[in-house]
């Protein structure tokens, strides 16, 4: 097991990757009352077409399979596994994102119990046909749900706009058609290939004690048998660099309008420091302009075009990267133009060193607050380990980024090829 | 540990814990629930945050906290029980994580000063321009409830069941004040609340030898404590009744409205507790399991307590031509729980994870606060240890008593508009 310590945050992770190719991750924070255990796979909503383990074709398997399998693992032969948290004082939950399924619980008693739960149900999967016939029923209602939500419809109105080819544009929990085709077959075949130890990760953090709890995670792994580790073969379309449609509408009841503008990254880097460098580029960046201290909200606000709820993201992953910004506005056409126009002339922007200073200062202070979270912690060190970073050590990447490399990034991030609209209205 | 301290004009509840990497100040400002002064009580969050004397805008304002190492200001408004609160939080980075830095903390209390005390004035009145602007922002706010159909579906429920009652008051207020209401008009009454509502301030952290006694001296003048009424929760006598409203909605919602008569400082508060656990507080609970995974009728099902109204919630999602079986099964649930159809070993379950919840809320700084700031609402003596030992001595007798009390008030259905 290894130990590392981190000075300035005063944290100590210890960690280890089992003989089954599973890397475990351990914070201990003993002030806490709390434990939280979050069991990741390298496996989204992206992963769509791929090589199953043991075989040599690729195949592709029908939208939304990684959220329907993500529900189905909960259910068992003879229960349902929320209840053994529950029996056992837990909470427990999941989410699918783009590129990983994740699996967690929190506790304040009984952790080794609900760590062994959480291993060996996920490690365990049992799928029906009778059972997956009926979770077609409650995933179809969830997918209404985010149907009548126009945040969710805008967000994905945007991905869809950016993309021609990649599977990102496609809805996590898919179609109540594309659900329909699912089979207790396909289910199998991704759980075999993805959930292989040797493309997950298990951070623990909280009330544990590091050596037995890697002690108890071991025994547990060992009493399992898997099918030698093989790197998985994925596949992606060739994704143009610039955008599917440069405007998209959607009609829908809102009582308040909607504009995002979207934004695509072409050139994800490769390296590891390169990529961390990267985010804290976007994030000072739409900072800059877009935080409530940012220079394009004041206009925004100034001129009436937005609302509490305007915002920004940005995700970067391995082979996509986006930005979307926007919100609710009486003047939706208006917006989206402001916002273009932000975007496209901040190569003549007068960015200063204190300006640099003043937000590299927030993201500093920021950082730290979020190390508050146990989930945060857990979840962020899970997601920058299966892209190969030390969560801990991108804040020391922050800390060397210079203002020159800020300022020339700023002159080269926005292409108009790279930029579209996403606009909700009612009809 | 809370330390608690009576100070001129307000109380000091300090929470020193090594859990954080962070210091929160905290102030909150409680006042009855009132028609007259809900839609000031809404706005003057957002005016607050607009500038003071000496940042006059929001992005010098903004700019200042950025350089607070990213201070992160919250001023909102929210409803517990029959009283409004204005909640002013500050948190910032530990400075002991930051190299070279020291005066963090004065500096923070400083600005917090200058946001409280010396807002943007004009004329004795805030200025005209920002009131203006923030009017639309609250408007848009308050029409914007329309597009969350489980708040708006709340909402409803709660102006029909509570009709009469100041519980039954928007917190976001109301667009028919927002035209008449002049900056002079909000000014005073903020006046009028920094010096009459009860205040209460928290600062939660590694806070031991930083003489924080002192710091919010500096930052608070107020000059005499008032304090809150307690409201006792009615139970009207009437029979229950249906509402039905129609909307763009593809999911129709489906929520009832209970009155428990139990409030936070009542003996049967613990019993209420693990009712409501067992009932469809938890994903274990028989709303979930029944509702949602036995009959695959909802996507969602749950339950929820006011505690210093004394009131239950239920919520689902539902399709719109399942209401009748929803309901049925939903009420069977009330049924069973008054039946005593439950086991110890549910009882047991739930009590650990009632307690396994309120333990995890004291692991983040605003949780804290809000369940400490439970005893001042509540009027209670009660703190969540007291609160943990009572769940922990719930028999099952006690918990068929509290459902015997529960009554029915409002079946809220909003549904398609294609719905029969």
């Amino acid at each position: 097991m290894e130990e590392k310590h981190y000075e300035q945050i005063k944290e100590t992770v210890y960690s280890d990757t089992l003989e089954n190719g599973l890397q475990v991750y351990i914070l201990p924070k003993q002030d806490m009352a709390k434990s939280y255990a979050i069991f990741t796979t390298n496996y989204g909503s992206i992963d769509q077409s791929f090589v199953p383990i043991n075989k040599e074709e690729v195949v592709t398997v029908p939208d939304g399979i990684a959220h329907f399998l993500e529900h189905k693992l909960f259910e068992k032969e003879d229960r349902d596994v929320f209840q053994d948290f529950s029996k056992a004082g837990a909470s427990a939950n999941a989410f699918t994102s783009f590129t990983k399924t994740a699996y967690l619980f929190s506790a304040t008693s009984r952790i080794k119990d609900n760590l062994m739960t959480l291993l060996d149900f996920v490690q365990d999967p049992y799928f029906s046909d009778q059972s997956v016939e009926k979770e077609k029923g409650i995933i179809a209602q969830e997918i209404r749900m985010y149907d009548d939500q126009p945040d969710w419809r805008a967000f994905f109105g945007t991905i869809k706009s950016l993309y021609h080819h990649h599977p990102v544009q496609i809805d996590i929990a898919g179609t109540v058609d594309s659900i329909n085709k699912i089979t207790k077959e396909d289910l199998y075949t991704c759980y075999h290939t993805f959930y292989h130890p040797s493309n997950m990760v298990l951070f623990v953090a909280g009330n544990v004690d590091p050596q037995e709890t890697m002690q108890w995670i071991k025994d547990n792994q060992l009493k399992k048998s898997f099918e030698p580790a093989n790197a998985i073969k994925r596949e992606f379309p060739d994704e143009p660099n610039d955008v599917a449609q440069t405007k998209v509408d959607i009609n829908m009841p809102v009582s308040v309008p909607k504009a995002l503008v979207g934004i695509k990254e072409p050139q994800i880097p490769d390296a590891p420091e390169e990529f961390v460098k990267k985010e804290w580029m976007l994030d000072i960046t739409l900072d800059y302009l877009f935080s409530k201290s940012g220079v394009g909200y004041e206009r925004l606000y100034r001129e009436g075009l937005i609302d509490q709820s305007f915002g920004y993201e940005a995700h970067l992953e391995r082979n996509f990267g986006f930005t979307i910004i926007g919100g609710n506005s009486q003047e939706p056409e208006k917006l989206a133009e402001v916002l273009k126009d932000e975007l496209m002339n901040l190569k003549q922007h007068q960015f200063d060193q204190d300006t640099f200073e003043r937000i590299k200062r927030k993201k500093l202070g920021q950082t730290i607050r979020s190390l508050n979270s146990l989930e945060f912690i857990a979840s962020q060190y899970s997601h920058y380990q299966l892209l190969g970073i030390d969560f801990f050590e991108s804040i020391h990447s922050l800390e060397l980024l210079s203002y020159e490399e800020l300022d020339s990034f700023l002159r080269t991030w926005i292409d108009e090829n790279h930029i579209s609209t996403c606009f909700v209205k009612s009809e | 540990m809370e330390h608690i301290t009576r100070e001129d004009g307000y109380h000091l509840h300090l929470l020193h814990t090594k859990k954080f990497k962070t210091l929160h100040i905290c102030l909150k400002f409680v006042a009855p629930l009132e028609r007259n002064s809900i839609t000031k009580r809404a706005l003057i969050p957002y005016i607050l945050q607009q500038g003071t004397a000496e940042y006059p805008n929001a992005i010098e304002l903004r700019q200042q906290l950025d350089l607070l190492y990213g201070a992160v200001l919250h001023i909102d408004g929210s409803k517990k029980g029959e009283h409004h609160i204005t909640t002013v939080r500050l948190e910032i980075a530990n400075e002991q994580y930051i190299a070279n830095q020291s005066h963090i903390i004065d500096d923070a209390v400083q600005l917090l000063k200058e946001i409280i005390y010396h807002p943007k004035v004009e004329n004795g009145a805030f200025d005209s321009n920002v009131v203006e602007r923030e009017k639309q922002t609250l408007l848009q706010k308050i029409r914007a409830l329309k597009e969350d159909k489980i708040s708006l579906a709340n909402t409803r429920l709660i102006e029909e069941m509570c009709e009469g009652e100041p519980y039954h008051l928007r917190v976001h207020g109301y667009e028919e004040d927002l035209a008449d209401l002049s900056a002079g008009e909000l000014y005073n009454y903020y006046q009028q609340m920094l010096a009459e509502d009860q205040l209460d301030v928290y600062v939660v952290g590694d806070i031991e030898n930083m003489n924080m006694k002192n710091k919010i001296a500096q930052l608070i003048s107020k000059e005499r404590q008032s304090s809150i009424v307690k409201t006792d929760p009615t139970v009207p006598e009437r029979p229950s009744d249906t509402i039905v409203e129609k909307d763009q909605v593809q999911q129709a919602k489906l929520h009832f409205g209970y009155r428990t008569g139990i409030t936070y400082d009542d003996p049967n508060y613990a019993a209420l507790h693990v009712f409501n656990g067992i009932f469809g507080g938890f994903p274990s609970s028989k709303l979930f399991t029944n509702v949602r995974e036995k009959h695959s009728l909802a996507y969602y099902a749950a339950s929820r307590l006011e505690s210093h109204k004394g009131l239950l919630f239920v919520f689902s999602g539902i399709a719109p031509d399942q209401y009748d079986r929803a309901r049925d099964i939903i009420l069977e649930q009330m049924e069973q729980m008054r039946k005593g159809e439950f086991s110890e070993d549910d009882i047991a379950e739930t009590k650990e994870m009632a307690i396994n919840q309120l333990k995890e809320t004291l692991d983040n700084p605003q949780g804290m606060i809000e369940l400490h700031y439970q005893k001042v609402i509540g009027q209670s003596d009660k703190n969540v240890e007291q609160l943990i030992k009572e769940i922990q001595q719930v028999t099952k007798q006690h918990i068929i008593q509290v459902a015997e009390a529960i009554q029915l008030d409002k079946v809220y259905l909003l549904t398609s508009e294609e719905a029969e």
